[in-house]
């Protein structure tokens, strides 16, 4: 049956389709898989590199130990996660390192307390309401009103706070979220995958994480079809500052001082992190597992450089280059598997 | 523009439908009638007010006078949502698709089945996909999941999946906007074949189409628009193709159908 290409226009639609079907297995196959192993091979990779090169810190488990206490809070793989769905949603914030600070702030201000934590996570969320808010009542570009917003917020902490820091306590906060388990398991890494566990479920298992792909893919069918996409897309943010404001506090706690910049370094490795890990950056796809292993891809890219005996300043050189390869390989797999 | 007594359970009624847009009248006393069980073709040039028409059917648009009556019972607001909450269902050209996304994915958009919690029940969704790929789609192929994408299927597959959509739905009248335009014969061919499914499912239909030997074909009345107004109607079975077209010409030159036409002259 090599000459299907050739039947007549007549042929049974039975025969057109059954030529069909390994091409489009494979082509399901590689558009759903193919990213996310893609992810975890450069992983390898990159784990094989440093390794080699510095045997005497990859061989060893305290750098792993590091990795689990930095890359989801300090290098907010944790807001990597949510802004996963932000992303997914056809939308962008970038207010997010700001947001960090003013949860942290707010938990600062009253008390350090666990009711602290829950209202300087409720902050977050408000202000990423507000975010998201704006984005769909105005009709700005997420891009532009997330870096307004990123700008206003590390103002309105520097000008709250009078740019001075303060030390953090100790008790059961910091204890729940940046305690050691078995003296060795930093408690940031259990938090990361609730998250991403929580968060997979929303996404592929909840009415609302459906919704979030269909806004993200075509923002007017959904519309059409009764998916109220503006409350989609408040609610992407809302959960993208919440995970901000709480990123912020274990972050904070976790170096023993706040600092009201804190955040200010973060946005770079964070969108970097959701791009290498498969999620589009025109919306409607990504998954939480890619952003998941890219957040320690990127997390290790620093102390893999600086324990190859290079100079620390490469690694953003790596971050913009990652993000750069990232986006032009989703381009060549889009276009490979559209046709 | 009566016609004979067996239409007494209309299911849609719009009489005296008139529409302005400021100082255009998009709509002049147009009326249109949908039977129970009934396609219905609109025929009518660019701009003689057959979308106008269709979007006050949808509650896209408020008519400025006349009357909407769906069963017999009169409708005073009719919105976007009431009308979907009716039963009444449009069908886009290929806009009201999520490319990226999977066919199940598509079937429930804004409708997902859920259980507690708003947690989606993949599984039935799945398997009620299933189902309608083999009676209504006819995907017999392997190659077609209900997981596969939407964007790899052809534009008549895509347009099956929307009528599809509309009918897993329960919707009594499916009001198709284009549905052929840019398809290939072959995909045309099969887009009339979903069509005619609408009838067999006992579900109605109006239809919209610029080729007159496809709405002959697949509807049972034709109601013609012409400039805002209803020009007069035709059943299918008592009018031939080319007598059809020789109306429509007649009607761009002169204004008119002609008058005394064949289902008229039966009332």
């Amino acid at each position: 049956m090599n000459s299907v290409e050739q039947a007549p226009v007549g042929a049974s639609p039975q025969r057109r389709t059954e030529a069909r079907p390994p091409r489009h297995r494979v082509t399901v196959f590689y558009r759903r898989y193919g990213l996310q192993a893609g992810t975890v091979l450069m992983a390898a990779v990159i784990w094989v590199i440093f390794a080699v090169g510095a045997p005497e810190t990859w061989l060893h488990r305290d750098i792993y130990s590091s990795l689990m206490s930095t890359v989801p809070v300090t290098q907010s793989g944790i807001i990597a996660l949510t802004l996963t769905l932000v992303v997914i949603a056809g939308e962008i914030d970038l207010s997010f390192g700001s947001v960090m600070a003013v949860g942290t702030w707010v938990f600062m201000s009253s008390g350090q307390s666990g009711l602290g934590l829950v209202a300087g996570i409720a902050a977050g969320f408000g202000v990423g309401l507000l975010n998201g808010f704006i984005v769909v009542r105005f009709g700005i570009p997420s891009l532009v009103a997330t870096i307004g917003a990123w700008f206003f917020w590390a103002g309105i902490v520097l000008v709250g706070t009078g740019a001075g820091g303060a030390g953090t306590g100790s008790g059961f906060v910091p204890e729940l979220l940046t305690g050691r388990i078995g003296g060795y398991v930093p408690a940031e890494m259990p938090w990361m995958i609730v998250f991403a566990l929580l968060l997979w479920v929303i996404l592929n298992r909840h009415r609302f994480g459906a919704h979030v792909y269909l806004v993200g893919d075509n923002d007017q069918s959904a519309r059409m079809m009764g998916v109220r996409s503006d409350r989609v897309k408040m609610g992407v943010f809302a959960l993208n500052g919440a995970a901000a404001a709480f990123a912020g506090i274990s972050s904070t706690i976790e170096t023993h001082y706040f600092w009201p910049t804190v955040g200010s370094g973060a946005m770079l490795p964070t969108v970097a992190a959701v791009f290498l890990g498969g999620t589009s950056i025109f919306g409607g796809r990504g998954t939480i597992f890619g952003t998941f292993v890219a957040a320690f891809v990127i997390g290790a890219i620093e102390p893999g450089i600086v324990s190859l005996g290079l100079t620390g300043f490469y690694t953003q050189v790596i971050y913009g280059a990652v993000i750069v390869v990232a986006l032009i390989v989703q381009s060549a797999v889009r276009g490979r598997a559209a046709r | 523009m009566e016609l004979s007594g067996e239409e007494t359970t209309n299911l849609l009624e719009l009489r005296s439908i008139s529409k302005w847009f400021g100082e255009v009248r998009a709509l002049e006393d147009a009326d249109l009638t949908v039977g129970t069980n009934e396609i219905v073709g609109l025929l009518g040039d660019n701009g003689a007010g057959k979308s106008t028409l269709i979007k006050i059917v949808t509650g896209y648009h408020a008519p400025d006078q006349g009357t909407i009556t769906w069963k017999g019972r009169r409708l005073q607001h009719l919105s976007v949502q009431r009308a979907r909450d009716l039963g009444i269902e449009t069908v886009y050209q290929e806009r009201a698709l999520a490319d990226q996304q999977s066919l199940w994915r598509n079937i429930f958009m804004g409708r997902e089945r859920t259980r507690r919690l708003g947690l989606l029940d993949v599984g039935g969704m799945r398997s009620e996909t299933e189902t309608l790929m083999v009676e209504f789609l006819r995907f017999t192929s392997q190659a077609v999941t209900p997981e596969s994408y939407v964007g790899s299927m052809s534009g008549g597959e895509r347009q099956g999946v929307a009528i599809a959509r509309a009918l897993h739905f329960e919707a009594e009248l499916i009001i198709l906007d284009e549905p052929t335009m840019g398809l290939s014969v072959t995909e045309t061919r099969k887009t009339l074949d979903f069509v005619r499914e609408i009838k067999a499912a006992g579900k109605s239909c109006i239809f919209i189409d610029h080729n007159i030997f496809n709405v002959h074909e697949v509807a049972d009345r034709v109601v013609v628009i012409d400039r805002g107004h209803t020009a007069g109607e035709f059943r299918t079975s008592e009018i031939t193709v080319t007598d059809l077209i020789g109306r429509m010409q007649h009607l761009a030159e002169t204004g008119t159908l002609d008058g005394g036409v064949a289902t008229k002259a039966e009332a």
